[in-house]
């Protein structure tokens, strides 16, 4: 029984090896010390006990020791810290062309929405070998999106996005954990991360697209009037949306915010909070009217509103349609 | 040294009768009755352990619901660290120890001490209705927005009795700082002071300056659970993660607040049995004090993986890692002072040693979550929780035990029988680390804490973390019964059975109820142990 003992996850990430070696490097430090000073008490405890030893040299101190061992440790730690630091400047910027997939964690699921339409409950199929980027959120408490092969974490956070991105490099089937307490069946919130080929993906993703992300994000659009407002013509009341995405909106404040997926989310559930520029805050609040997995279609929509050159036509994600009266799109600086 | 007879008038016969203890104004008998209640709580918060340890036997979870195994896990922690943990050493053995080392008749103010008792058992009393009238599932840190709007049970009672309770240890807290600076007796400088009033300052500063800022949050999350009011809820404009700012604010420098006065018993305990002063005793009293400082900007990196700025985490990485080196100061200065010592195993002195090698590792763990990258991976699993409970029970409840064992003839004026006491000190040396160690290898491994169930393949680790705690249960229970059992069978003690050098070994045991006959002069350094003293002591 004692040689079933499991001692190491597995590993099936771009990151898991670098923070494998922090781990060696870690555990080698804590063996050097602990036997350190476990053999300087024993060696000690023997050689002076009272029997051998009854009286003792009152000594009272040590400069030199004193900074060696402040200094000594301090050094060993710089390290640790610039290393860590190095990895996790890693874990939090993701490369820009990573493919992304939007997930929502509510008690005790986590749903996963695919670009291409794909909808998944406590399943997340990936392509192996690609850099995926995870943009999550959640309906209710916090949560955390945890994948221990892949060394990952990252809280998953109400009325926030947040987001977590990996490239796994070993197809299989690995567990996904949520890692934040959040009420009663957390230990039942766990699903599978099912690493494919990316032909397989793809085979995968095709069959299941039931409209793509971008088709059901302008539905949304539409249903909630969004429409009315944001667009290019003369009646609009509220900023055009095309090519808002990453760019820098001002403000009616006169400050300068960059237009992400959380100022996006932020803008529909509390438009007063930044009003921009030139525009009265006359938005009503979507606040409890829209849940979070269509949350993340709209904004995924609002952001495939590319913006181009005059006078063209609007770009979109290729599986998405025109946004009616966009036309003629006008630059939001 | 040993004399046949306990000194014809003491602390515990002064006065007799349930009035004479309830409205007691004497530091002896609060800390008795601390030690009473605490002991109390902390069988309750060990009783759970025990359940939780049980459930855990099997992965689809052995003993209770999901509902129920959240609750055990909440109980457990808010019992340990509210009401065992923190008032341990300072209320039990501060209270005793700290005016008779001070060689004072009794603390700054002995009716505000009266008083905070009363308040930690109110707040006891009222947490424990939360437990018993259905209990309570936020896990001990009260997250938002589960606690504000998800959880259906009594968060608003629970918390209640927590926020009381705080009072009680900011009173304590400001009783001893203030006893600290005025009532040192002739000659007592701050430099000739034990190191376990240092450690007790340092202590009593996080207690009255960190304190209030639980109470805060406290207030806050039962205002947003009742009225809504929209600080924490995102549903109602608040942000969720300010309430782990303002958390951890307390709930770090708490961290602290029960390990340093444990390390302050250590450098009493390995002085004494060592028969020397503490190696670099400036190092070793100012390392609290900046333990106790650092401890306040460190609070974030309990968040690392909340979402917050890269910086900040990079800031707050740096900081920790910054406040690990004063503990690995003293560690070394304890090692040191073995160094041409005549060191005796007794128990004090095998919990000592259990203390050195337990934190070590406890404290080197702490690194490998203070790296950013690592910790990544490592929060919020079982390496957490194998972690602080090596720094929680293998540091701070080994000192703790062995205070009380040091202490003892102080306290009763009877020993407690030397074989049984190691004994059970070694039992909970290896209960300890079964139960903890196998924790440490399931977190790497992934295993998420707080889980009512776990895949299959791991097991074999929660059988043996189960099969330590049922060790460690042996280890703490046998005190239990032999330290009662000395109470009428143990030698009599003498007044200073270790022939230590502080001042609460100057008087008899245990002492008369204003501690000393004569105000004591000091005209020496802390722990001014020489071979010539030792000649005559031998």
């Amino acid at each position: 029984m004692l040689l079933n003992i499991p001692l190491f996850p597995e590993s099936a990430s771009n990151m898991s090896r670098q923070v494998d070696y922090l781990y060696f490097f870690q555990i080698a430090n804590l063996l050097f010390f602990t036997v350190l000073v476990a053999a300087l008490v024993v060696y000690f405890a023997i050689r002076y006990r009272r029997a051998k030893s009854p009286k003792p040299e009152p000594i009272h101190g040590s400069m030199i020791l004193e900074i060696a061992w402040s200094v000594i440790p301090l050094g060993i730690s710089l390290i640790m810290f610039a290393w860590g630091a190095w990895v996790y400047f890693h874990f939090n910027r993701p490369p820009a062309n990573a493919m992304e997939i939007y997930g929502t964690g509510k008690q005790w699921m986590w749903k996963f929405q695919h670009i291409e339409g794909a909808r998944e409950i406590n399943q997340l199929h990936v392509p192996v070998d690609r850099d995926v980027r995870v943009v999550l959120t959640s309906q209710d408490v916090i949560h955390d999106f945890a994948v221990p092969a892949f060394r990952l974490k990252g809280d998953v956070i109400p009325g926030r996005y947040t987001s977590v991105w990996f490239r796994a490099t070993k197809t299989g089937t690995y567990r996904l954990f949520c890692d934040q307490y959040c009420g009663t069946l957390h230990s039942g919130m766990v699903g599978d991360v099912i690493v494919m080929n990316p032909a397989d993906y793809q085979d995968w993703v095709a069959t299941r697209a039931e409209g793509s992300l971008g088709q059901q994000g302008e539905k949304i659009f539409q249903q909630l009037g969004c429409n009315t407002c944001h667009r290019s013509d003369s009646q609009a009341r509220g900023p055009n949306l095309a090519g808002l995405y990453g760019n820098p909106v001002k403000l009616k404040d006169g400050s300068t915010v960059i237009a992400d997926e959380g100022y996006i989310r932020e803008s529909v559930v509390n438009p007063n909070a930044k009003i921009v520029a030139g525009f009265d805050s006359i938005m009503p609040t979507f606040q409890g009217q829209i849940n979070e997995d269509d949350m993340l279609a709209l904004v995924y929509y609002i952001k495939s509103l590319h913006s181009q050159e005059p006078g063209g036509p609007v770009k979109t994600s290729p599986n998405s349609t025109e946004v009616p009266g966009a036309n003629p799109p006008v630059k939001l600086q | 040294m040993a004399t046949n007879e306990l000194p014809r008038e003491h602390y515990l016969n002064s006065e007799f009768g349930i009035k004479s203890w309830l409205l007691t104004k004497d530091h002896k008998r609060i800390g008795i009755l601390y030690l009473l209640s605490i002991t109390f709580f902390f069988f309750i918060g060990g009783f759970f352990a025990t359940l939780i340890r049980i459930h855990l036997l099997t992965p689809e979870g052995a003993l209770v619901s999901a509902d129920n195994y959240n609750k055990l896990f909440t109980m457990h922690g808010i019992m340990m660290v509210f009401f065992f943990l923190i008032p341990s050493v300072p209320a039990v053995l501060g209270n005793f120890v700290l005016p008779l080392m001070l060689g004072a008749k009794d603390v700054a103010f002995p009716r505000i001490n009266l008083l905070s008792w009363y308040i930690f058992i109110i707040g006891g009393v009222v947490t424990l209705w939360a437990l018993v009238s259905g209990g309570v599932d936020t896990g001990w840190t009260f997250y938002t927005p589960f606690s504000t709007t998800f959880s259906n049970t009594h968060v608003i009672t629970a918390a209640l009795g927590i926020f009381i309770a705080g009072f009680s240890s900011i009173l304590t807290g400001l009783n001893f700082i203030v006893t600290i600076h005025r009532m040192r007796a002739p000659g007592l400088t701050w430099f000739r002071l034990p190191l376990f009033v240092w450690a007790t300052y340092a202590t009593s500063l996080i207690q009255v300056l960190g304190t209030p800022v639980i109470a805060i949050t406290i207030v806050l999350v039962a205002l947003e659970r009742a009225f809504h009011i929209g600080v924490f809820d995102p549903a109602y404009g608040g942000d969720p993660v300010l309430f782990q700012h303002m958390f951890w604010f307390y709930s770090h420098p708490a961290v602290y607040i029960m390990i340093l006065p444990g390390m302050g018993i250590i450098s009493e305990l390995i002085s004494t049995f060592s028969r020397k002063p503490i190696f670099g005793y400036k190092f070793v009293a100012f390392s609290s004090l900046a333990i106790a400082v650092f401890g306040f900007i460190v609070w974030s990196h309990h968040m690392f993986i909340a979402g917050i700025s890269v910086y900040a985490a990079m800031v707050a990485s740096f900081l920790s890692f910054a406040v690990a080196i004063p503990s690995a100061i003293k560690t070394f200065n304890w090692a040191a002072t073995l160094y041409k010592g005549s060191i005796s195993y007794r128990t004090p002195m095998l919990y000592a040693f259990g203390f050195l090698g337990l934190f070590a590792i406890g404290g080197l763990t702490g690194l490998f979550l203070a790296t950013l990258g690592l910790d990544v991976h490592l929060h919020d699993t079982y390496f957490i929780i194998a972690h602080f409970h090596y720094i929680m029970v293998g540091g701070m409840v080994m000192a703790y035990l062995g205070g009380i064992h040091y202490w003892w003839p102080k306290i009763t004026g009877r020993m407690y029988p030397e074989p049984w006491a190691k004994l059970s000190a070694m039992i909970v040396f290896v209960g300890f680390n079964l139960t903890f160690f196998p924790q440490f290898i399931l977190g790497y491994l992934g295993m998420p804490r707080r889980y009512a169930s776990y895949p299959p393949d791991w097991q074999v680790l929660h059988v043996l973390s189960t099969a330590g705690a049922s060790i460690l249960a042996i280890g703490y229970l046998l005190p239990m019964i032999y330290l009662l059992y000395s109470l009428r069978f143990g030698e009599v003690a003498g007044d200073n059975p270790w022939g230590a050098t502080s001042l609460e070994w100057q008087t008899t045991s245990p002492p008369p109820l204003h501690n000393f006959e004569v105000t004591p002069v000091v005209t020496e350094e802390a722990y001014h142990y020489s071979k010539d003293r030792e000649a005559a002591f031998v």
